[in-house]
């Protein structure tokens, strides 16, 4: 009774299924689970919801980082796009590339004014400035390297070519 | 001298790729056999030259020549002598010359083994498989010279970047290397079928191996690379859905589905237009991910040199590769008859449900990854897609990977009844369900994860016990015939039990950690104690000193549970001082139930109390002991005799006796 022909038909439907499926579920996280990066200019720019999750990145203004100030090992920094300041508090263990005046980029949320950071992102090579950080500097017209998004500025080659 | 030989090598390694690109292509279309059997010797002259120009390289780093350019930016006289030749591919230049060794090392295997491959399809092949390796010699050559000389020289180098300085990393990318290369062997066999219009089971059985390697080698890259991001960057996640880890999970869902209908076109002689589809786009997702790894397109935790030649370079050999296969498939595929007939609940059923559960889910991590770079160009707006897209829109699919794996497994082909596979499988589901029903009451009613997660996991473990006993037809015969049967049953299909017994065990770790993990950051004063989950760390001290190339800070805990001393921790903060990089080592105490993770952090500005961040991970270690004996079933199943290389050779030896 099954022939080829129903058979496909069979698989076909199946396929289409399951792609309806899987767009419903693309289309649904892509309006609730993706985050918006903004350097502090755009983030400052508008009103966000506290409990909207961001992104947001620039270069650590340097003289600003505060260790462990408080008893819940928080530490505070502020980033800046040459433009507009925001001040970060952070709970947690800073990556090891984490210095004033290197690009980094921090996801959490904005609470009156102040960005609390619940991840910053570590990147494996001190060279290495985020691509939106970079974007981000030569918007405001403060980025002083080569034109391509020259995420690489020192000794020719990021060092992890691994994927994985 | 050397070097400037090794950069020779690797020039004629190109015309030599060339040639072989074309000469055999022409011979079996035109029907001369010479020039089909050109392929071979061409093969195997191509993998000796550029082992030359590697292991050229190789002798670079290791005598630290450092009037070479990359010798100079990724080695240093400090350097231990093991990663002075991890150094060799711890590099852009290096590791693409590695791809291409690799390319070459397979192509000759086949040239070597293949006696038995019909003339017209090894010479195809072959010359695919050349195309190949001259596209990216090329990119090598003219974007990405390892060779490059400085002058003057330096008197020492700038040091390989310290995180890579660990042995899970300096044998991390060959085995991702491997697997992806291992697919552009079944791609170019599937070309090469196109070409000639006829799949059949004989090819099927040329494919399997390859595919099975590549999908080995990339399981264990993948899970060294999870491996090593949890012990060394010292933030306790194993998986980040980072573009550059997708980037290699793509391949290893589509090369996972392609494995198993490359058994339907074997057994069943069907399945062939999908199977080469599935090969076509493997080896394009590979590639893919190679352009997104070296590109840096999209922003990743992994740093990447930016240069834009390269990008162009590898957009074009991937724009060539996709288009030209699939324009051949579209022409060649309707002639690609399929003959076996299936009833839809029955195996053939089952793993064409496999292959679109795992195609649908390659196509969503696919959508997730590329995503940021479509939102930019639609309206510029800068998005990551990070865990809790792909929790919503990957894992559903997984879990009805794995409901459906156990009943899949049990069904006969052509025909089957699940109300029989159920009365099999009946008490594994009601274990797993109860499992779950108990962890749900004792966790009192919290997120639903752990229990679906556990009693997922448990149906898979158990579902393959169930098989087993299927197989060897149990509870009716006696114990006697069935341990025959089970010494008798062939390694294709106990590397089908471990594989998807392994694959439970890391669904298991997943859930457990995910739901059950205890994280803890605190400032804390030598001499302090605080509890953690049960355990009581005690921080006794903060020690300086010197490594082999590094300075560290070292923390000294040690841990009690019930007043017994469990485990003396000491994690590091070090600095390497030539890039003036810091790293942090975690100290982690591993067991089979749990792991406990202690990050030392920075010391506080003022007074001497230390950031300190605890873990307590419950199960972490079952995902990477999954990975493995998922790992360990695949090279099982490898050396079954009906799928071992050129095993049609090797036919006349008598069938060795299993039962001892």
């Amino acid at each position: 009774m099954t022939t080829k022909k129903t058979r496909r038909i069979q698989m076909m439907v199946l396929g289409a299924v399951l792609l309806g499926a899987s767009a419903l579920l693309v289309s649904f996280a892509f309006r609730d689970a993706i985050v918006f990066f903004f350097s502090p200019t755009e983030l400052l720019a508008e009103q966000r919801r506290p409990d909207q999750l961001l992104r947001v990145g620039g270069l650590v203004v340097t003289g600003s980082l505060v260790r462990g100030e408080s008893e819940t090992a928080t530490a505070t920094f502020e980033i800046t796009d040459g433009n507009a300041t925001v001040a970060v508090s952070f709970t947690g263990v800073l990556p090891d590339l984490f210095a004033e005046g290197q690009g980094v980029v921090t996801e959490g949320y904005l609470r009156d004014g102040a960005f609390v950071a619940t991840e910053v992102l570590a990147k494996h090579d001190e060279n290495y400035i985020p691509r939106e950080v970079v974007q981000a500097l030569k918007a405001q017209g403060h980025w002083e390297g080569e034109e391509d998004a020259g995420a690489d500025t020192g000794a020719g080659g990021g060092s992890d070519p691994y994927g994985g | 001298m050397i070097v400037e030989l090794g950069h020779f090598a690797l020039t004629l390694a190109f015309a030599v790729a060339l040639f072989q690109a074309v000469v055999p292509l022409v011979g079996a279309g035109r029907g001369w056999a010479d020039w089909m059997r050109a392929a071979a010797p061409a093969a195997v002259m191509q993998f000796l030259l550029i082992g030359f120009a590697f292991a050229a390289l190789v002798h670079a780093f290791v005598t630290l020549d450092f009037s070479v350019r990359i010798v100079a930016e990724h080695s240093n006289s400090q350097i231990p002598v093991l990663y002075r030749v991890s150094g060799t591919w711890g590099n852009h230049e290096g590791s693409m010359l590695l791809l291409v060794l690799i390319l070459a090392l397979f192509g000759a295997t086949v040239a070597a083994f293949g006696r038995d491959l019909p003339l017209g399809l090894k010479a195809r092949a072959l010359s695919v498989q050349s195309m190949i390796a001259a596209a990216f010699t090329a990119f090598i050559l003219f974007t990405s010279n390892p060779f490059d000389r400085l002058s003057p020289a330096p008197l020492d180098g700038n040091d390989l970047n310290p995180l890579l300085q660990d042995i899970g990393l300096a044998i991390h990318p060959p085995f991702l290397y491997l697997g992806y290369v291992g697919l552009s062997m079944v791609f170019s066999f599937a070309v090469a079928a196109l070409i000639e219009g006829k799949v059949d089971a004989a090819w099927a059985r040329w494919v399997r191996p390859w595919t099975l390697m590549a999908w080995v080698m990339l399981t264990i890259g993948i899970a060294l690379g999870s491996y090593w991001a949890y012990y060394e960057l010292g933030w306790g996640g194993w998986w980040f859905w980072d573009p550059v880890e997708n980037a290699s999970f793509m391949p290893w869902l589509v090369a996972g589905a392609l494995l198993h209908s490359a058994i339907v076109v074997e057994k069943r002689n069907a399945l062939k237009a999908w199977t080469i589809l599935l090969a076509i786009l493997a080896f394009s997702l590979s590639l893919v991910g190679i352009f997104i790894v070296r590109s840096g397109v999209l922003t990743s935790v992994h740093a990447f040199a930016n240069d834009p030649a390269r990008g162009v370079f590898i957009l074009a050999i991937l724009g060539v590769t996709i288009i030209g296969s699939l324009t051949l498939f579209a022409w060649r595929a309707p002639a690609m008859r399929s003959e076996g007939l299936f009833q839809p609940v029955s195996r053939e059923g089952g793993l064409i449900l496999n292959n679109l559960l795992l195609a649908v889910a390659a196509a969503v991590v696919f959508t997730g990854t590329l995503a940021p770079l479509v939102r930019e160009f639609i309206d510029g707006a800068k998005i990551s897609v990070g865990a809790p897209f792909f929790e919503l829109a990957f894992t559903p699919f997984m879990v009805l990977v794995i409901v459906a794996m156990p009943l899949g497994s049990l069904l006969p082909w052509k025909r089957g009844d699940l109300g029989r596979v159920m009365a099999r499988l009946w008490w594994a589901a009601a274990a797993a369900l109860a499992l779950g029903g108990v962890v749900w009451g004792l966790q009192s009613g919290e997120a639903l994860l752990a229990p679906v997660g556990l009693a997922l996991a448990a149906w898979l473990i158990l579902g393959v016990f169930v098989e087993i006993g299927a197989r060897i037809g149990l509870p009716r015969a006696s114990p006697g015939t069935a341990l025959g049967r089970l010494v008798r049953l062939p390694r294709a299909d106990w590397g089908k039990f471990l594989a998807h017994g392994g694959f439970g065990l890391s669904v298991m770790g997943i859930a457990a950690v995910t739901a059950w993990e205890v994280e803890d950051i605190r400032l804390a004063s030598p001499g302090e104690s605080y509890m953690l989950g049960g355990y009581e760390i005690h921080f006794d001290s903060v020690s300086d000193g010197q490594g082999p190339n590094y300075l560290y800070q070292r923390g000294h805990f040690t841990v009690f549970r019930d007043g017994e001393v469990v485990a003396v921790m000491e994690p590091e903060k070090r600095l390497y001082p030539v890039q003036g990089q810091p790293t942090t080592e975690a100290a982690i105490d591993m067991g089979l139930t749990r792991d406990l993770y202690l990050v030392l952090g920075d010391k506080q500005t003022t007074g001497d109390a230390w950031v300190v961040r605890a873990y307590l991970k419950p199960l972490a270690n079952w995902i990477w002991l999954g990975a493995l004996v998922m790992a360990i079933g695949g090279l099982v199943s490898l050396t079954d005799r009906r799928y071992r290389v050129g095993a049609a050779a090797r036919r006349a030896r008598p069938a060795p006796v299993a039962a001892e």
